[in-house]
């Protein structure tokens, strides 16, 4: 099964996809952003501030999902003894580690209107800024060191440590007083958002997902020619 | 109609503040990628350039490597 993600296979595929998913990317954020900024409603107490909500939610919704992955990449490659999850998992680093700061940027400026302060070391904001601190020690890691096998090995012990922050993140509003409020919405269970509201979340997520795979796939390429650039010199 | 738009009730400098940094964060994010990206092509090339013939067929016969030259002429 994964000879199918052998490099070379792929490669063609990678190099032409950018193209096509930045195309996708630009229609759905122009969709998103009508659909934030001027269709959807203004909140009944938030007023117009409860439009950074498609933003921050999404950002943090999706550098979450890409620590997860990261992790669960980090791992497989151990396990299968496969370089090629490992450099998938780098790939992804780089986004992962811009909607984290995102999601806590654009949280500290909806703040202010809402809550009267840009910052509070609530559950949820302190838990979100100790995973940037996990992206930027795996993203840093991948820089300090050259030895592949010990690279594999200290990414994959950063990234099993920090995994144990994410379901802090996610329960942080249930565990703790936070002022945050608790998710509105549940794959389980009846969401307590408007479909006018969520219709442009969702839109919007699908977006910053469509960025996040287009600077996947660039990195992607890159570390795919980097690997070809030392065969080179290995000729 | 753009005066209401921009003034959010009076929230439009939080709002818009917070859309331009996500913007922004993506536009630096995208450039970066595509320079690194073409960095490494452009090495990629060099090093092919400088290949003599016999290590330049053998090189050829990847595939990858194929694609990868054949993607640097495109762009």
């Amino acid at each position: 099964m994964f000879k199918l993600l052998e490099p070379n296979k792929i490669f063609q595929i990678t190099s032409k996809a950018p193209r096509y998913v930045l195309f996708l990317f630009v229609v759905v954020l122009t969709v998103g952003l009508t659909e934030a900024l001027i269709l959807s409603p203004e909140d009944y107490i938030q007023s117009d501030a409860v439009r950074i909500m498609y933003v921050h939610v999404p950002s943090a919704w999706i550098s979450l999902g890409i620590f997860s992955s990261i992790t669960l990449l980090s791992i497989s490659g151990f396990i299968f003894k496969n370089k090629n999850f490992f450099l998938i998992a780098k790939s992804l680093a780089s986004s992962g580690f811009v909607f984290n700061i995102i999601a806590l940027v654009t949280g500290a400026i909806w703040g202010k209107p809402t809550w009267g302060t840009w910052w509070a070391w609530d559950a949820r904001i302190t838990s979100m800024l100790i995973l940037v601190l996990f992206f930027a020690l795996y993203l840093i890691a991948w820089r300090i060191y050259e030895k592949e096998e010990k690279v594999f090995k200290i990414t994959t012990f950063i990234t099993v440590i920090g995994i144990i922050n994410v379901p802090i993140i996610k329960y942080s509003v249930d565990w703790w007083n936070t002022l945050h409020q608790p998710a509105s919405i549940n794959l389980l269970t009846k969401s307590s958002i408007h479909s006018s509201m969520l219709f442009p979340l969702l839109i919007m997520t699908a977006a910053f997902a469509l960025f996040s795979l287009l600077i996947f796939l660039m990195k992607y390429n890159t570390e795919l020619i980097k690997v070809k650039n030392k065969g080179l010199d290995r000729l | 109609m753009i005066n209401e738009l921009l003034f959010m009730n009076g929230y439009g400098t939080y709002v818009l503040s917070a859309f331009g940094f996500t913007l922004l964060s993506f536009s630096s994010l995208y450039f970066i990628t595509k320079l690194q990206f073409a960095k490494e092509q452009n090495k990629f090339v060099a090093k092919f350039g400088s290949l003599d013939s016999e290590k330049a067929n053998s090189a050829k016969s990847q595939r990858i490597n194929k694609e990868i030259l054949a993607d640097a002429t495109n762009n």
